[in-house]
């Protein structure tokens, strides 16, 4: 599949900040890549560089092949982009602004704006100044969404969203996917990421320490197992890779590494089991797990915790929503 | 006064965050007095010198329109007022509009007095931080000048009613300020309605002095000038002073309890939901984004040049009269109307160059405003952004002085009945458009190279206005004052015209462009 973000060891320097330090990301063409990190962590400088907005200090990056930063004009012909604080003119109404950025990408579709201003409940009368956060954010998605781009970059789109907006904007991007569009998401919202992307990234601290598809970053995780059993089920918590082991008479919660899933399921029958409800690792168990901010859990022993570093205050807030 | 709660912690926040500025006003506005009454007592040392510039500058209707009444010019006091007094009014009066304007509305508009407010801060806390802030800063000046007008030796009590009437102008203009930051949403159209206000007392001040008419008492700038520093000085006229703030601070605490945060007293109506053709052109955004605000400098300046062309034709009886102000005025070139008329016109000018920076510098709000990168994510280009946005400012570097020399023109042609001065006054308002336009120049090339470092422009800009109308008086080195674009345009009508300059100086402001878009288009977004 052809590769349409092409980024390694990218750098990026304010001042004494550093705020991108040998960040990886690769996108292939019609994939949803959700770029996962917490507040700070680098997600937006990204972006910016891929807008030729901002020019690397160090690393290599491709947008369709071409330098973000030499051919911006050409390449945003075939972008749409959301930022996630979205200024809008004070003395300009949403209508207005709409067709600004539609016309800039050489025209929009009429009836797919009128179609997307129903559907996210957008009064394009109103000037930028009375708008609410979430109002601006529907603002900026109407331009995107109805563009004919390719590559549909979006900033932590759903912020300032409801969540029945939100469950519009889920849908529309399905449905830009479904027409082999590729779009990149920033986000530190793990649920949305979870519904809409094939593939992730995970940043933190400038730096990528994770990528893959859900399903390659489930496989190093644990599955929640909660059971009832005819019999107490003791002798359970020697089986490798078991942990957090709760029981209560017949009544057992415990997680398992998924390598050793199939050990503790054989020992689990040899109690008799009447009712058993098994969890996939939700990308939030993943997040924190690299954040080191499960709350409340030992997580030292994770399987990717690739990374030693001690939590922050900001990071646990952020991981934690 | 719970609705005063944290008024303190606030006044301690504005002087933090405005203290470089605050120096900068007062430093500046005091010092630029104060040089030019030291410059007054080297130009005029002997009471003969006083006494020849009483007979000659001192009694001229045009500087008398520009300036003020002249009270006492035959001594070194009065002549320092007469010279600097009714610029250092207009200063102070606009430091006191930016400072108010700043600190309340620029910061409900930015949404943080929302932050604010949400703590334990009564309603008007903003406001009289603001208005203190504004007030100390007047008070400062008019102390710092009293003070230092005793330590060039010149009379205590004439020092002590300048340094107050100055200050009395500023903090009756900080009232009108708190007064307009009620009217509207925008922090910019506020500002822009207490120019008015600024403009229009001018002016009324302006005719009532040369028409020795009731006129000035209508204007905060003519109570001021009433105390006569120097020429047996009065105090009441501030009397006056006093009770206007009073009342402007009470209209603005009414207001501001009928309405809510954030909001102006017309509410918003709802907008097109489509945009017009015109918008989606890139120029035609920029002008839509500016109509406004250059629509009102333009009306602004053809008012004030019409305003002061009407009093041109005055000049020739007065002058005819008088020989020392006609070997005076000879001295500047010629015909005294054409002269009083050019100096007009230089400051319409001027003017029209603070239209075209802020307009320029608009480019600059709007990137760290965050609205440039989703236009710039679409497939326009830096340069082409930048441009389209130059528009504006560079056509009203010619629009806005052409409306002043129309202003001027018209007003003068239907007192002398004479057509040909419309067009004259047009040509003459013309040849200070290169100039203009260096200055806007040099704005975009801050923005492109040292976007930290735009505000830097308002500097120059200010030592331009200090050094097109008193540069000789503070005695500022020749190659100082050549520094200044203005210094390089003739003062038309009068003086002759010499192309080499005014190509050099529209070239200069091609290259600055030039080079500011192509710094532009290298260095990273904000």
């Amino acid at each position: 599949m052809p590769t349409v973000i092409d980024a390694t060891g990218l750098g990026k320097r304010f001042g004494r900040t550093r705020a991108l330090d040998g960040l990886d990301l690769h996108v292939d063409t019609g994939e949803v890549h959700g770029l996962l990190g917490p507040n700070g962590a680098g997600k937006s400088t990204t972006i910016r560089i891929l807008l030729g907005l901002l020019k690397a200090d160090a690393g290599a990056v491709t947008v369709f092949g071409r330098d973000p930063w030499a051919d911006a004009v050409d390449l945003h012909r075939r972008f749409a982009y959301v930022p996630g604080d979205v200024n809008l003119w004070p003395n300009l109404t949403g209508g207005e602004v709409i067709d600004l950025l539609g016309g800039l990408r050489g025209g929009i579709d009429s009836r797919r704006r009128a179609e997307l201003l129903k559907r996210f409940a957008l009064d394009p009368t109103k000037r930028g100044r009375t708008y609410s956060k979430g109002n601006r954010q529907k603002v900026a998605l109407v331009a995107a969404l109805a563009s004919d781009s390719e590559l549909l970059i979006l900033d932590e789109p759903t912020s300032g969203l409801d969540p029945l907006m939100e469950a519009v904007f889920t849908d529309c991007v399905a449905e830009a996917a479904a027409q082999g569009r590729t779009v990149l998401l920033s986000s530190h919202i793990l649920a949305e990421v979870e519904k809409l992307c094939d593939r992730v990234s995970i940043v933190r601290d400038g730096r990528t320490v994770q990528s893959g598809s859900l399903t390659e970053l489930r496989h190093l995780t644990r599955v929640t197992i909660e059971a009832s059993t005819h019999r107490p089920p003791a002798g359970l918590g020697t089986v490798p890779g078991v942990h957090d082991l709760t029981a209560d008479g017949t009544s057992v919660r415990f997680d398992v590494d998924g390598e050793h899933l199939d050990e503790a399921l054989r020992q689990l029958t040899s109690y008799g089991v009447q009712t058993l409800t098994s969890a996939p690792p939700s990308l939030e168990e993943l997040f924190m797990r690299h954040y080191d901010a499960a709350p409340g859990d030992d997580t030292t022993d994770s399987a990717i915790d690739h990374t030693a570093d001690t939590p922050t205050a900001d990071t646990t807030a952020d991981a934690t929503r | 006064m719970s609705q005063l709660t944290g008024t303190t912690t606030i006044l301690r926040l504005n002087v933090r965050r405005d203290r470089v500025r605050l120096a900068l006003w007062v430093a500046g506005l005091a010092g630029l007095v104060l040089a030019t009454a030291s410059g007054i007592k080297e130009l005029y040392p002997t009471r003969a010198d006083l006494q020849a510039y009483a007979e000659t500058a001192g009694s001229s209707p045009a500087a008398i329109a520009l300036n003020g009444p002249a009270h006492a010019v035959d001594t070194t006091g009065g002549a320092a007022v007469f010279e600097v007094g009714g610029y250092a009014a207009v200063a102070v009066a606009l430091m006191s509009i930016l400072l108010v304007g700043r600190s309340t509305r620029a910061e409900e508009e930015s949404g943080r007095t929302e932050l604010l407010r949400a703590g334990i801060l009564g309603r008007h806390a903003g406001l009289a931080a603001a208005v203190v802030v504004a007030v100390g800063a007047n008070l400062l000046i008019g102390a710092v000048v009293a003070g230092g007008f005793v330590a060039l030796g010149l009379p205590t009590a004439g020092s002590l009613t300048f340094g107050a009437s100055l200050c009395a102008v500023g903090v009756v203009f900080a009232g009108v300020a708190s007064v307009t930051v009620q009217l509207t949403e925008h922090a910019r159209t506020a500002n822009a309605m207490a120019g008015a206000v600024v403009g229009v007392a001018y002016v009324v001040r302006a005719a009532g002095d040369v028409g020795e008419s009731g006129l000035s008492w209508l204007s905060p700038f003519g109570w001021a000038q009433a105390t006569r520093p120097f020429a047996s000085e009065r105090w009441w006229p501030l009397l006056l002073v006093v009770a206007a703030s009073g009342l402007l601070l009470t209209t603005a605490v009414v207001l501001q309890r009928r309405r809510d945060v954030g909001a102006g007293l017309v509410p918003q109506r709802p907008g097109p939901a489509r945009a017009a053709p015109g918008l989606l052109r890139q120029v035609g955004f920029s002008l839509r984004l500016q109509r406004g605000a250059l629509l009102g400098w333009t009306v602004g300046v053809f008012a004030g040049g019409a305003a002061f062309g009407s009093v041109g034709d005055e000049m020739d009886d007065i002058v005819a009269d008088s020989d020392g102000l006609q070997d005076w005025i000879g001295a500047y070139g010629g015909n005294p109307t054409d002269a009083f008329l050019a100096l007009t016109l230089l400051m319409l000018a001027l003017g029209a160059a603070g239209c075209t920076l802020t307009s320029a510098l608009r480019l600059s709000t709007e990137e760290s405003a965050g609205r440039v990168e989703p236009l710039l994510a679409t497939p326009v280009s830096r340069p082409r952004w930048m441009l389209s946005h130059l528009v504006a400012p560079l056509l009203a570097g010619v629009v806005v002085p052409l409306a002043g020399g129309l202003g001027v023109g018209v007003a003068y042609a239907t007192l002398t009945q004479d057509p040909a001065q419309v067009p004259r006054m047009l040509g003459a308002a013309l040849a200070h458009v290169p100039a203009v336009w260096a200055l806007t120049g040099l704005a975009v090339l801050l923005i492109g190279a040292v976007p930290r470092a735009v505000a830097l422009v308002w500097a120059v800009f200010g030592g331009c206005v200090v050094a097109a109308l008193l540069g000789s008086l503070i005695r500022l080195p020749d190659w100082v004052l050549e520094l200044s674009p203005f210094a390089h345009t003739p003062r038309l009508p009068g003086e002759s015209v010499q192309a080499a300059p005014l190509v050099l100086l529209t070239g200069l402001a091609v290259l600055t462009v030039a080079a500011g878009v192509a710094m532009f288009r290298r260095r990273d977004l904000r």
